[in-house]
């Protein structure tokens, strides 16, 4: 059998076979989605309603304040300023809203609102909400302006209709929906390169550290022990990753299988993973249909592919320059730090290009990041999310991934060199200058 | 004898030391070979360049009557090096069986060889154990079988026997020599001179770099003799006055004496028997390997080897 795939063998199933990977690849979504019922379950469950009392002297609001929320509510009470804390005190309501006689509508004049305790921030801008938009409706009525009319002034929102020059609709919705899967899996592969990056260096480190290296290299070549190394760690990666997603599908439909209303009743909620709070505005401007054109207007499987591509590539590209630095590694753990940061500072600049490639595509910093080998993993799939050719031309992306390959192999050429004489080098503190002596030396 | 093994101006030079510079030696089919030096010598780069770790810069290789090809002379060589361990974490049944696939061996041959190994070497209740579950005494065994399970034809054995208590080493020990009898041919590389003197047949002593040193250890110890004798006698003469040698000790009946150039060891025989003195015991004095090294090593300044410039 080939020796590499023999050493990718070992790697990955004595990683798959332990415990930790169980609990960290089947435990983790459930905790998080634990996590999340219960927040949404205690955030749907409040039953504690706040009931102010309004005392409205000047008959301001006619007896009535809007509240479509159930967790505010607005009852008035015929009682005097001095009357009112009474009627907190006897905790039927929770707090009071007073409104002097002299109370006139041109806004030189306040409101008086007591309550028994604190209020917190979320219900006190609900309170401020509800109000202010009954004292503007009743301002409006002073001028004798209609709803209609108000309505007919804002109509102009929707008057600009953007589209790419080749006639494809460029809707809002759409570059909100290609904004979050291109953060998201921007993101993703951030995290991806971070995780498996790490534990192949651990891995290089655990192999000298424990002496193992040249007992290995004796019936292996180092490049096939990095190689084998890298696969199997690779391996695991995509099983996690491909368990994590049948997981969160798996959960969500099983979710909303179990409890539907919950799955409703969340839409109103605050709280909410990010994906739902776009999809809320999305709803509350009442577009879903745009969501749902947006979502459909993106090429899922062309994205998936893509992500497929710079999820290897990039992982292939860091994991041997991970390996390389964690064979230059000795027992101290410390050094680690230090070496890691030249592999690190790519991956935190490629971050913060996608974040701006993201509302760009087609920035020149954009183009660059996305071209530049070891940034384009994280940028290109920010560029992607927005389609092409309309984010990224199918020129840039097929010369992006050529130079992602290129990227690829040189990195794994300067890495071997290092990686094979690192293993077998103990008790000396090495630096970045050493190690570039021994990539440079010829073999 | 055909020979198993030879180096030819073997060369490595690093930044700024000339490791190996240029090595020859030959190793003879089925011998236990000695590769002594001190510390920084040069040994463990001659190793690796044998075992295919390191390329020399010039010279060549052969093995078994070829050149070496490190690819594949990999199943024919088993190499235990001085900076050894184990995957902590894996059961050490599996960990032989993936040593031994490493070397090339199929799953089921490699398990065969596993059973039988650690049938002989009483390990067979190992299987499920960790490697942390074993002693430093347990895991050099371990590493010992899994060195030499696909029966290479050369075992090379850095320090084999550090570590190991004296049970255990002369397991070891009578392991080699079984090794060695069916054919094997052990390169055997150590500080210690007693381990040497009693297993190797043949050595070399490698300082700075260089051979200083080559031959059987008899041989050697022949090329390094003082020409000085033993002997007891029931009662020592008041004075000795021969042509043939000189007293260098005396203890008690005891007479270390030193023959002149041009006399033999029969001539004091012959001085003391004219003299008729009852002789109780008559032998020469050959120097230890332990000797022959420290005289060797010690002028060489090897111990402060300093770092050099290497600019061809």
């Amino acid at each position: 059998m080939n020796k590499i795939l023999l050493v990718a063998r070992r790697e990955f199933l004595t990683r798959v076979q332990k415990k930790t990977f169980l609990l960290t690849t089947i435990g983790l979504p459930l905790i998080i989605f634990g996590f999340y019922a219960m927040i949404i379950y205690f955030s749907v469950k409040t039953t504690d309603n706040f009931r102010v009392a309004v005392a409205d002297k000047a008959n301001i609001f006619n007896g009535k304040i809007e509240s479509k929320d159930s967790e505010v509510i607005f009852e008035f009470v015929q009682a005097d300023s001095a009357a009112l804390p009474e009627l907190i005190s006897s905790k039927k309501y929770s707090a009071s809203l007073y409104v002097p006689t002299g109370f006139t509508l041109n806004g030189n004049d306040s409101l008086q609102f007591k309550s028994n305790k604190a209020v917190g921030l979320m219900t006190r801008e609900k309170i401020q909400r509800r109000i202010n938009k009954a004292l503007e409706d009743k301002r409006y009525e002073a001028m004798h302006i209609s709803k209609a009319q108000i309505d007919s002034l804002n109509q102009d929102r929707d008057l600009i209709k953007f589209s790419t020059a080749n006639g494809k609709t460029d809707g809002e919705t759409k570059v909100g929906v290609s904004y979050a899967v291109g953060m998201i899996s921007g993101f993703l592969i951030y995290i991806i390169l971070f995780i498996y990056g790490t534990m192949v260096m651990r891995g290089v480190m655990e192999e000298k550290v424990s002496r193992i290296a040249e007992v290995i290299i004796s019936s292996v070549k180092p490049f096939q022990l990095m190689m084998g190394k890298i696969t199997g760690i690779g391996a695991v990666g995509l099983i996690q990753f491909l368990i994590w997603i049948v997981l969160v599908f798996g959960l969500q439909f099983a979710i909303a299988m179990l409890f539907p209303s919950l799955t409703e009743s969340m839409q109103g909620q605050p709280i909410q993973p990010a994906g739902m709070q776009a999809a809320q505005a999305v709803k509350s401007s009442g577009a879903m249909n745009g969501l749902m054109s947006g979502l459909a207007s993106i090429n899922f499987p062309f994205i998936i592919g893509c992500f497929i591509f710079y999820f290897i590539g990039g992982y292939l590209l860091y994991s041997s320059l991970f390996a390389a630095v964690g064979s230059a590694v000795n027992e101290d753990p410390q050094d680690a730090q230090s070496l890691l940061l030249p592999i690190t500072m790519p991956i935190i600049f490629a971050i913060v290009i996608m974040t701006k490639a993201v509302n760009d595509p087609n920035s020149g910093l954009a183009i660059f990041g996305s071209l530049f080998p070891l940034t384009s993993p994280i940028v290109m799939m920010a560029r992607v999310a927005h389609g092409v050719p309309d984010g990224v031309t199918y020129f840039q992306l097929a010369l992006s991934m050529i130079f992602l390959i290129l990227g690829f192999l040189g990195t794994t050429w300067v890495a071997a060199k290092i990686y094979r004489t690192g293993i077998l080098m103990y008790g000396k503190k090495i630096t970045w200058k050493e190690m570039m002596k021994w990539a440079l030396k010829k073999s | 004898m055909s020979k198993i093994l030879e180096l030819a101006h073997l060369k490595k030079y690093y930044a700024t030391q000339k490791a190996v510079d240029d090595i020859s030696f030959s190793i003879e089919k089925g011998s236990i070979f000695g590769l002594l030096g001190p510390n920084g010598a040069g040994k463990t780069t001659l190793l690796r360049m044998i075992t295919g770790i390191f390329y020399p810069d010039s010279g060549e290789i052969t093995l078994d009557g070829q050149k070496f090809d490190p690819i594949n002379d990999i199943i024919k060589i088993g190499y235990m090096p001085e900076e050894r361990g184990l995957y902590k974490k894996m059961k050490i049944g599996e960990q032989a069986l993936y040593l031994a696939q490493l070397k090339g061996l199929s799953k089921t041959e490699a398990m065969e060889k596993i059973k039988f190994w650690f049938k002989r070497l009483e390990m067979e209740s190992w299987w499920n154990k960790k490697v942390e579950d074993l002693s430093k005494g347990m895991s050099q065994k371990l590493q010992f079988v899994t060195t030499v399970l696909h029966e290479p034809k050369l075992i090379i054995l850095d320090e084999p026997f550090s570590g190991l208590d004296p049970v255990n080493a002369n397991l070891i020990k009578d392991e080699i020599y079984g090794l060695a009898q069916r054919g094997c041919t052990v390169i055997f590389s150590t500080h210690r001179m007693e381990q040497v003197e009693e297993i190797c047949d043949h050595i070399v002593l490698v300082n700075l770099g260089q051979k200083i040193l080559d031959g059987t250890v008899s041989s050697v110890k022949q090329q390094f003799k003082e020409n000085k004798f033993r002997i007891q006698l029931q009662e020592v003469p008041g004075n000795l006055n021969a042509d043939s040698f000189e007293l260098v000790d005396q203890k008690a009946n005891q007479l270390t004496v030193k023959i002149k150039e041009g006399y033999k060891g029969n001539d004091v025989l012959k001085y003391f028997l004219d003299q008729n003195l009852s002789i109780e015991a008559y032998n020469e004095i050959l120097p230890s390997l332990n000797e022959i090294f420290i005289n060797l090593v010690e002028g060489s300044k090897s111990t402060t080897r300093a770092f050099q410039n290497i600019n061809d």
